[in-house]
């Protein structure tokens, strides 16, 4: 009864996880251009599009990759042969259990007429099947918690999952072996199935029992005399043997009876079998109930993931089924940081400790993003300045074992959150490069203003520059600010400069204005000057830092070796630094 | 000869006919390559941002190779550029070097300073050598006319990079005539592409690649020359997006020198990438010289 009734609300919770989760697929929005789709539209595109994907040639890509990715899991094979075991062993061994063992009054009972749990070789593969869950469980606590990979990040998702699949799996062994040594099993047994009343030849069985199976019992103890044994097994052979095969075959089941051996009695007493079965079945429907939820939702998304990203294509599918396909693959991810593990910028970290730089720290702040949580101003620049911390090198991409486009994911949302007004000054590097590269697929009013406000915000917080007279006050300089541009050890080289004007003369970005101060604010001559009298904010706000090439023309062609460029590349450095930690109020616009 | 190759970021993922060509040339060249997979950013684009972190980045991927033991031939100049400053600055300062290889220590890595690091042209001209190449070539360009772009961070700061002459640099014109194409004067030849700000002021960024390319384009070449992804992507993907915004027409297609190269040594213009350009090459084969017997 209790157990019909918990499965029940187990399922029903399972049931309702999965429709709540499937249809956040339709009505999460990432990126600028989902927002306008509506749900209903995005699940009838998404049924139009699998529709027709089934009766076109695409239907051999979806064979291939399901046998391919899905089944034979050849993306994670490709990065890690560990890790490609681990996943195997957990997954293919619980898929045999699931099947075999737990629904066995539905499929084995079924496909086979002598199926018995009790019997080989359901008995044996049973714990063979047990033993390679076992031996993942083994492999992945090793990997997260022994082997500690730098910048590999556990958290509590990854607990749960690891910790409700080896409740299952050590309550079942512990179960098993309770069973075979349980001496209250073996009558109920003998009860049922022995046709025997003869007190002797019960003994004898019971002797053989012990001897062969395992059973402890609490009178008849070793050693038997070859005569009782012989006698035991004809009974058995009579009334057991049908349908109960050696233990030994149960092998980790087995293994734990020989263990729990000296307080077997004690255990069968308590009713301690009894109470594994029901630690047993209820964590495996807690399991059942946690599934849509979390981690081990990537069950259904991953393979769904897989499939979409076969025959899907950025340019030729439809926006909707695309912004669908993006929401689905944030359920998509196992928080396995393959991604991470290949991070081209991952080793930023180290100097911004922002762990959305790590891509699959990304999706969860990106899940919070699309689930419509609230964040702070904070978090939500922290967020941006992670997506943008990013090379765009696809390496994630093409790493991802379940298939998801993760590139094209932080582009959209990159954009989504630019859009959102907050400055990025890190938009002012090459990182910006591939967004100038991909410009036609950003709204066109959309793509000038973060540069522009990020711009516009280093300099609110650089007076000097703004004020229009240009009368220069005799205050004493900005010793600190002076003292502080030496990092690269040839920055504080401008205090010899003579002002020959060289590097403007020589600068590209110079020739290319007709008046270039209006353009640039102060030249690479005027700046070198404003750092020589430590006058921070002429030097940090001039426009000239962020339309430096970087071609080191001026410091090549200085007559007194100043290292103009490694200058301009410090002060860059610093204005980001001075801007970085603002609130909006005090660098956004002023309207 | 042994290198680690060092792609960086862009060619993996924007310009994988730069790697598939330089692969294909330096194997006909004897030169082996060993890809390490753990390679990063080389910390170009966060110089703007984070000095430290510049460092850090190109510390690590020098780490790895001297894990390896094997010198860097990089395919990018600002990725050439940023190895070679880094590994300049830790040799010199030795507080700069604790911090880092602090750091460096948590992965079992250490930078020594015992890498070099060498872009892809200085391993054909010092390592390869003119005359090897010469050996190995099949088949000569006659009339061909090549504007070279030696971009900005091979070749300065030359204290630092010492790559070529910084003010008369001669190793890309003579690579180039190799292949029996002319290496034409051009005034603009040793000034930036324009992709350090693509993406922060573009219009700054078209107006110094129109720039170079109306200026090659006057002194008469068929083509550009480079050896940099960033370059290449500058006079390719957003050369097209000049012509369509600024409705300008001095299309010139850039090639990549492995390209040039690997024509000659016989390979054909499909396995070299030339279908996968932006703007179309055009039929380059023309220029080479017919074989006598082919004539008659």
């Amino acid at each position: 009864m209790f157990f019909s009734i918990s499965f029940y609300i187990a399922l029903a919770i399972f049931g309702l996880g999965l429709i709540y989760k499937a249809s956040t697929w339709f009505r999460y929005n990432i990126g600028v251009e989902a927002k306008e789709i509506p749900a209903s539209v995005r699940v009838f595109k998404a049924f139009k599009g699998i529709l027709l994907t089934f009766f076109s040639v695409k239907v051999f890509t979806l064979i291939r990759v399901f046998f391919l990715e899905v089944i034979l899991q050849t993306r994670v094979l490709r990065q890690d042969f560990l890790r490609w075991i681990m996943h195997l062993c957990i997954y293919v061994g619980f898929m045999l259990l699931l099947l075999m063992h737990a629904l066995e009054k539905y499929i084995s009972s079924e496909l086979f007429a002598d199926y018995y749990p009790t019997i080989n070789p359901f008995m044996f593969l049973r714990d063979l099947f047990g033993a390679l869950v076992i031996l993942g469980i083994a492999i992945a606590v090793y990997r997260r918690f022994i082997l500690k990979v730098p910048r590999l990040a556990t958290n509590a998702m990854d607990h749960y999952a690891i910790i409700i699949l080896a409740i299952v799996m050590l309550s079942g062994l512990l179960l098993e072996g309770t069973k075979i040594v349980s001496y209250s099993g073996y009558q109920a047994m003998v009860e049922d199935y022995a046709d025997e009343d003869d007190e002797k030849r019960l003994k004898a069985l019971e002797a053989y029992w012990v001897k062969k199976f395992g059973v402890v019992s609490p009178e008849v103890k070793g050693p038997f005399d070859e005569e009782t044994l012989k006698m035991g097994e004809e009974i058995h052979e009579v009334s057991c043997m049908g349908c109960h095969s050696r233990p030994q075959w149960a092998f980790l089941g087995y293994g734990a009876a020989k263990i729990i051996t000296p307080i077997a009695l004690g255990l069968d007493r308590a009713n301690i079998p009894a109470v594994l079965w029901y630690i047993h079945f209820l964590a495996c429907w807690i399991g059942l109930a946690y599934l849509p939820f979390r981690k081990m939702f990537h069950i259904f998304a991953s393979p769904l993931s897989l499939l979409a990203n076969a025959v899907m294509d950025k340019e030729k599918s439809d926006p909707s089924n695309i912004a669908t396909r993006q929401a689905m693959e944030l359920d998509a991810c196992t928080h396995c940081c393959t991604c991470t593990l290949n991070c081209s910028a991952g080793v930023f970290f180290e100097y911004f400790p922002n762990l959305n730089i790590l891509p699959s720290e990304k999706i969860i702040s990106i899940k919070a993003l699309a689930a419509g949580k609230e964040l702070s101003e904070h978090e939500l620049r922290h967020i941006l300045e992670g997506i943008y911390l990013c090379t765009n090198c696809k390496r994630c991409t093409v790493v991802c074992p379940v298939g998801i486009n993760l590139q094209d994911l932080w582009f959209n949302v990159r954009e989504s959150l630019l859009e959102s007004g907050y400055p990025e000054f890190f938009a002012l590097s090459p990182l910006s490069f591939y967004r100038g590269l991909m410009r036609n697929d950003v709204v066109k009013e959309d793509y000038q203003e973060p540069l522009n406000r990020a711009r516009e915000a280093i300099a609110a917080v650089c007076d000097l520059m703004m004020k229009k007279d240009r009368a220069l006050p005799l205050s004493p300089t900005d010793r600190e600010f002076k003292t502080g541009l030496n990092l690269s050890t040839q920055a504080n080289t401008y205090s010899v400069c003579f002002g020959c004007e060289t590097c403007t003369t020589v600068c590209p970005v110079v020739a290319n204005y007709e008046n270039p101060q209006e353009v640039l604010g102060l030249l690479p001559h005027q700046i070198m000057h404003s750092c020589g009298l430590g006058l921070r904010d002429l030097a940090l706000g001039s426009n000239m830092l962020w339309d430096c090439l970087t071609c080191y023309q001026c410091q090549e062609q200085c007559p007194q070796n100043v290292s103009v460029t490694e200058v301009l590349y410090e002060l860059k450095n610093e204005a980001v630094k001075q801007v970085k930690g603002k609130p909006r109020e005090q660098i956004g616009r002023k309207s | 000869m042994k290198f680690a190759l060092f792609l960086g970021c862009n060619i993996p993922a924007r310009l994988t006919l730069y790697e598939s060509s330089a692969r294909a040339v330096l194997g006909k060249l004897g030169v082996g390559l060993v890809d390490i997979k753990e390679f990063n950013c080389c910390g170009y684009p966060v110089r703007n941002l984070d000095f430290r972190t510049f460092l850090l980045s190109s510390a690590r991927n020098l780490a790895l190779a001297a894990k390896e033991n094997l010198n860097v031939i990089t395919l990018c100049k600002c990725c050439f550029g940023s190895l070679k400053k880094v590994d300049h600055l830790l040799k010199k300062d030795d507080s700069l070097r604790k911090e880092i290889n602090s750091i460096l220590h948590r992965e079992g890595l250490k930078y020594d300073g015992e890498i070099e690091v060498k872009h892809l042209l200085s391993v054909l001209y010092h390592e390869v050598g003119i005359e090897a190449i010469k050996e190995k070539i099949e088949r000569t360009f006659e009339g061909l006319k090549i504007a070279t772009h030696y971009g900005c961070h091979v070749l300065r700061p030359s204290q630092i990079v010492q790559f070529d002459d910084p003010v008369a640099p001669s190793i890309f014109d003579q690579l180039v005539e190799v292949t029996g194409a002319q290496s034409i004067y051009w005034e603009r030849k040793l000034e930036c592409c324009g992709a350090p700000v693509w993406g922060i002021n573009d219009n700054l960024s078209m107006d110094l690649t129109e720039k170079k390319l109306m200026d090659a384009k006057k002194s008469g070449a068929h083509y550009l020359c480079t050896a940099c992804p960033y370059c290449q992507m500058q006079f390719d993907t957003v050369q097209k997006m000049i012509l369509s915004t600024r409705g300008t027409n001095h299309h010139l297609s850039s090639l990549l020198y492995p390209q040039l190269l690997g024509l000659c040594m016989g390979m054909d213009g499909e396995s070299l990438g030339l279908t996968m350009h932006q703007l179309p090459v055009g039929i380059i084969e023309d220029y080479f010289i017919i074989p006598k017997i082919a004539q008659t």
